[in-house]
């Protein structure tokens, strides 16, 4: 096992013991019967660790599982199926049947290619925002709790601001401007609000962790910061930063469909689950599978992503209380 | 403790000179207010447009423009409107608007939070609790305008029932999904509540619904903390009954907490009421900031972000205050 995959020792709920292997790092070992020596000593990574524990889990599990399916379906399902989004078939505003699995619109329509072509934006805006604001939010937010100083007071200034603007009237003025940007502009425009969030907690992580005992022996033995940042603080903090990332994800998913229900976000020709809420909403008591269909995906997508982020915190700190919201 | 407040109203006061020029830098490199003007068909004359640019500073530079800005609304003239209304007119009833059902729904998610919280933890890992925390997610991970829409549909489908042996229960509107009140009002006091009520109950519950989730858990992690601590086992120990250990021990302690992160949220609500507020063709400050946003009114933008940034900003003093008078231990310096 690497570096990376090493942290601090945590209980488990089989018997184990937890030996002190060094000031600075320490691990997880089992003691287990072996047919010649009474003790072997088995030494178990923190990946190991966590990865049993999610696997305890079952609710996160199946939404794990789940959710892979539904990101598989988003990204690659448009291009299997066989009708494309613009495909007019002569069935009008028909309810679900065998041929079309979430009925048609009233110029025939096939909704499951358009719900497919819908899904795969909101997903890849989401998985955009998410890998942008995990890189960024990460780094700030660890330079930011670490060295404290000015780029922390500056992230400070910067989340006050953000606490007085509400992201969406910063989104509705760029979207005004730059209507022809196209999603990909969206999606980096919602990184660039979202990463101050993720830096946040990442900073907060860091300001508990610089404290930690082993980072003291570490700066004894005359280890850099960059050492104890990459080494020691970084492996430690793998938990909440991951936990973060489907936190901002839901939370990108959950924005950009509110966006483009507004008419503020994804537009045509590219379309996403918000918009087509928003351009069959008045047929919702007449053809409810319009309605029903993309915002039940939404739902399905944000609370997959968040029971496997409640899964993974407890996987990785199983003693936390702390809340999601 | 005067002197932490004072500090942190200076500092708030900078904070909202920072988002009033970062607002006003946008509008002014994003925009332009006269957009709709050049849109007429057939175009207004040159004289015209030059009459309008004058009467809006725009032929001034940025940075005179928002010196004049800040001039008057310091004075507290908040401006007009692009089409002449003066702002303060038309964000004091906006303002009133949403409040009415930003509180009734903050009202509505505090008491759900606090009684799905409590039997969370005291029943934990119960079937109950699992459920609730079950519901608690899919709130949280619901658009509020889906659920906004949700509730309206079948809001519409009940009030459509057919006739209950010949009466018809539902002949009277009691729930109404459009607007914030009927154009013409009753003139009765009591009719005039009642028809305020009726359309204020959809977008609460709305409301409601997206912020109970999060305060929920929350309370629920706090009260499980506190029932695991010494002094709810001594109380216990000593023989004090569960019902007065379970409110006065238990649940005063778990409130504090609780209370800060109601204050903190409110902002968050009003976010959330922007989105309701346009699914249920409410005419309040959802609508003013759409508005302003799609005609590039700076004048209204600018007094709009004020008067929520006070208002968040004033919740967040409250907030930490309220911890500091609450739990003594924690001294704010």
């Amino acid at each position: 096992m690497t570096e990376l995959d090493r942290g601090p020792s945590l209980p488990d709920e089989s018997p184990i013991i937890v030996q002190e292997m060094a000031a600075i790092e320490s691990s997880a070992t089992e003691a287990s019967e072996g047919p010649e020596r009474e003790f072997t000593v088995a030494a178990r990574s923190q990946f190991r660790i966590v990865l049993r524990r999610f696997l305890h889990h079952k609710l996160a599990v199946v939404s794990l599982v789940i959710l892979i399916l539904l990101f598989f379906m988003s990204l690659f399902g448009g291009a299997m199926w066989k009708y494309r989004p613009t495909d007019e078939t002569n069935d009008l505003s028909s309810p679900p049947s065998m041929s079309h699995p979430m009925g048609t619109d009233s110029s025939g329509h096939d909704y499951y290619a358009l719900v497919l072509a819908g899904a795969q934006k909101s997903v890849e805006i989401a998985l955009i925002v998410a890998v942008v604001t995990g890189v960024v939010g990460t780094a700030i937010g660890a330079i930011a709790g670490y060295y404290g100083g000015f780029t922390d007071s500056v992230l400070m200034r910067i989340t006050d601001l953000f606490l007085v603007v509400p992201e969406l009237v910063i989104f509705a003025l760029l979207a005004n401007k730059f209507a022809s940007a196209g999603w990909e502009f969206l999606a980096l425009s919602l990184a660039g609000v979202l990463w101050v969030y993720a830096a946040r907690v990442i900073r907060g992580v860091f300001i508990s962790l610089r404290e930690k005992d082993y980072v003291e022996a570490a700066r004894a033995l005359g280890a850099s910061n960059r050492r104890i940042i990459f080494r020691h603080l970084l492996p430690n903090a793998t938990g909440p930063i991951i936990v973060n990332i489907t936190v901002i994800t839901a939370t990108a998913v959950l924005l950009e469909t509110s966006l483009s229900y507004l008419g503020l976000g994804v537009r045509y020709p590219d379309t996403s689950l918000g918009s087509l809420i928003s351009i069959y909403q008045e047929a919702s008591t007449t053809r409810p599978w319009l309605f029903y269909f993309p915002g039940v995906l939404i739902v399905l997508i944000c609370l997959t992503v968040n029971f496997v982020g409640d899964g993974l915190r407890d996987a990785f700190d199983p003693g936390s209380r702390r809340v999601r919201a | 403790m005067l002197g932490f407040v004072l500090r942190r109203l200076l500092t708030s006061i900078l904070v909202l000179l920072a988002a009033s020029v970062l607002a006003f830098a946008m509008v002014a490199s994003l925009g332009d207010p006269l957009a709709s003007l050049r849109a007429k068909n057939p175009p207004p004359s040159a004289e015209y447009f030059r009459e309008r640019r004058a009467a809006l500073n725009l032929d001034k530079p940025v940075i005179e423009r928002y010196w004049l800005w800040l001039k008057g609304f310091s004075h507290g003239d908040m401006g007009r409107t692009l089409d002449g209304k003066s702002v303060s007119g038309e964000l004091g009833a906006a303002f009133w608007v949403t409040m009415r059902m930003s509180i009734a729904a903050t009202l509505m998610a505090v008491f759900l939070a606090l009684l799905v919280g409590v039997y969370s933890a005291v029943r934990q890992y119960s079937v109950g609790d699992y459920a609730a925390t079950f519901t608690s997610f899919v709130f949280l991970s619901m658009p509020v305008f889906w659920l906004a829409l949700l509730l309206k549909r079948w809001a519409i489908g009940f009030v459509n029932q057919p006739s209950l042996f010949g009466w018809h229960p539902w002949h009277s509107t009691i729930l109404y999904t459009t607007g914030q009140q009927s154009p013409t009002l009753p003139h009765s006091l009591f009719a005039r509540l009642g028809d305020y009520a009726g359309h204020l109950l959809l977008p609460s519950i709305t409301l409601a619904l997206v912020t109970y989730a999060s305060w929920s858990r929350y309370q629920r992690a706090e009260m499980l903390e506190v029932l695991d601590s010494d002094y709810v086992r001594l109380a216990r120990a000593k023989g004090v009954k569960p019902r007065r250990v379970m409110v006065r021990h238990a649940l005063r302690n778990a409130l504090i907490p609780f209370t800060t992160v109601v204050a903190i949220d409110i902002g968050a609500v009003v976010a959330g009421a922007v989105i309701t507020e346009y699914v249920f063709g409410w005419h309040g400050m959802g609508f003013e900031i759409v508005t302003a946003v799609r005609n590039y009114d700076t004048d209204l933008l600018l007094a709009w972000l004020m008067l929520t940034g006070v208002f968040v900003i004033g919740f967040n003093l409250i907030a930490d205050i309220l911890y500091g008078v609450l739990d003594p231990r924690s001294h704010v310096t």
